[in-house]
């Protein structure tokens, strides 16, 4: 079967700075993938490759079937990019900003109102349809930024930190969101700081200085490091390859 | 104990809405004071109105002895605040960031020098002093942040949401700071949306929609816990979508990391030893101690669970 993502030494330079080091990684349809590192690991560079953002300056990566550096046109209509930084329009309704990133992805008309229907059905969001974007809570705008991502029903869908400053209580929903789309096979590619939520992820890999320095479920990395948690796995990995790099 | 901050009655509209609708707490000085909410509960309202940048529609505030609205330009040199998102000159290096904020202080220069080494070694920048802001990882960010606030000597910090998109590496390190902070005997104000950070706090403030809902600290606030509460074993951890309703006589089921929790009504009786039986695809239930995350989904989830159903 086709893999949704598959990269082989993928590796993205800023001057004499390897922030991606040749990353190699094969992703299956419908799999929840968490992609964790510490700040400056180089997660949301390799996102901006795989989303045909960034060129890569060696190595290759396929996504949704497509070639990360000569297909980015195919990749764009294929894929739903939730980035880091907000990118909706806080001064317009929450109604506008869907129908602008709609528009984006190349949907209109009926086909367009269609979509929007059933997405804020299930995101929950008709009720805010026609408030402005910046006086919804901050989860709620997180869920609309969201329901932008997938209006072009995408196959593979990148959240970059989608619950970064999200209460307890607005990242559960979100992630039951996550996991009703991963049901219906959409790809999730995710990063998070939160470790609790990233033990909903199927695999989860752990980025060190733009490398991978772990990847298995979490069951496989709690059993292999012997931790309770994914945070101590995480900490152990990172202050791991911390020592290896001071001591060389 | 003498008080950093006693608040009586803050009231404020933001838009025609009511943002904070009559809060009263006091902060004795030296406290590690956390305030935790759901999005939009007036965290960061609350914040700037005690920062001085936005006034109160009505209510009185002392901060450290000193009335808000009257002595603000005093207290503006005694206080200090990081706001979520604090605007670093991404342009500028790390040292040249400092002596900005230094400047904006009229710091004198032989103090000025003093504060800035001292402060880059406390807060681990040293090495990266050189480096342009906007190069800097996110916990280095913060961290830097952190020290342009300190700059000034303020005996009375707020940190809104400080560590929201820090690695869970450099977010230890950056409480490590704050607790060095408490014991210069410096106030803290912190806002988190991290329930283990609040765990770490003397006192806690959990506010919903504009008011206090319960406050005290974290041990005093999870004796208050209004439910008994369950580890299921065997299901996967979000098999309980919060659109389903729970199994009968269960209040809340919800993931906790890689475990599913259960809160069930009043104190433990036989039935509920077998309450896994309830659960498909669960092979044991075992009786637990809640945690503040568990506090924060009793209190505030069956209204977000409300709200998502009156809008099916
Ligand atoms: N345009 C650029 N020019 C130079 N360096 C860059 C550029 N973009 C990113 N970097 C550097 O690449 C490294 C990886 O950054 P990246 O944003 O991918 O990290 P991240 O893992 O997403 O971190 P965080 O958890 O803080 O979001 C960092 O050291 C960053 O400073
Ligand atoms: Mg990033």
């Amino acid at each position: 079967m086709q893999a949704s993502i598959e990269t082989r030494d993928l590796t993205r330079r800023f001057g004499s700075f390897i922030a991606v080091d040749r990353l190699t990684l094969r992703v299956e349809r419908g799999e929840v993938f968490g992609f964790l590192g510490a700040n400056g690991a180089g997660k949301t560079t390799a996102i901006r490759m795989l989303c045909g953002l960034l060129q890569p300056s060696s190595g290759t990566g396929k996504v949704a079937g497509c070639d990360i550096q000569t297909e980015t046109d195919g990749i764009r209509s294929r894929i739903g990019y939730m980035p880091q930084k907000f990118a909706l329009y806080p001064d317009f309704s929450v109604e506008m900003n869907m129908r602008l990133y709609g528009g984006l992805y190349g949907l209109k008309g009926q086909a367009l109102r269609d979509r929007m229907d059933v997405i804020s059905r299930l995101l929950n969001l008709e009720p805010l349809l026609s408030q402005r974007t910046d006086s919804i809570p901050w989860g709620w705008q997180q869920r609309l930024n969201l329901a932008c991502a997938i209006l072009h029903k995408p196959e593979i869908l990148f959240l970059d930190e989608p619950t970064a400053s999200v209460d307890p209580v607005s990242r559960r929903h979100f992630w039951d969101i996550i996991a009703e789309l991963a049901a219906s096979g959409t790809t999730i590619f995710v990063t998070s700081h939160y470790m609790d939520e990233v033990e909903y992820c199927g695999r989860v890999a752990i980025l060190v200085q733009g490398r991978i320095a772990a990847l298995d479920t979490p069951v496989g990395l709690k059993t292999t490091y012997g931790h309770a948690s994914l945070g101590e796995v995480f900490l152990d990995v990172v202050e791991r390859a911390q020592t290896t790099s001071s001591t060389q | 104990m003498s008080l950093a901050l006693r608040i009586r009655d803050l009231i404020k509209d933001h838009a025609g809405e009511k943002a904070l609708k009559g809060i009263s707490f006091e902060v004795p000085e030296g406290a590690l004071f956390g305030i935790i909410g759901a999005d939009g509960a007036g965290k960061s309202t609350l914040m700037t109105i005690l920062a001085t940048l936005m006034d109160a529609d009505s209510g009185e505030v002392e901060e450290l002895g000193l009335d808000l609205k009257k002595d603000f330009k005093i207290l503006r040199h005694r206080i200090a605040f990081m706001p979520q998102r604090f605007s670093l000159y991404p342009d500028l290096t790390v040292v040249e960031n400092l002596h900005f904020f230094a400047d904006l202080y009229d710091l004198d220069p032989a103090e000025k020098q003093k504060r800035l080494s001292d402060l880059l070694k406390f807060s681990a920048l040293e090495p990266f002093q050189k480096r342009r802001a906007g190069l800097l990882s996110g916990g280095m960010k913060q961290k830097l942040a952190l020290c342009c606030c300190l700059l000034h000597r303020p005996s009375l910090i707020y940190l809104d949401e400080p560590t929201v998109g820090v690695d869970p590496v450099a977010r230890r390190d950056f409480w490590i700071l704050l607790k060095s902070l408490k014991s210069e005997g410096i106030t803290l104000v912190v806002s988190t949306p991290y329930m283990d950070e609040a765990k770490l706090c003397d006192t806690l403030l959990l506010l919903d929609h504009g008011k206090v809902l319960d406050s005290g600290s974290p041990r005093e606030m999870l004796s208050r816990y209004p439910y008994s509460l369950y580890r299921i074993r065997g299901p996967k951890p979000l098999a309980y979508s919060a659109r389903k309703e729970p199994p009968q006589g269960v209040s809340l089921v919800y993931p906790a990391g890689g475990e599913l929790r259960a809160a069930v009504d009043g104190g433990m009786n036989a039935s509920q030893d077998d309450l896994w039986k309830d659960f498909p695809g669960a092979n044991a239930s075992e009786s637990m101690t809640p945690d503040i995350e568990d506090l924060f989904f009793a209190l505030l989830s069956r209204e977000q669970a409300s709200l998502e159903k009156t809008v099916k």
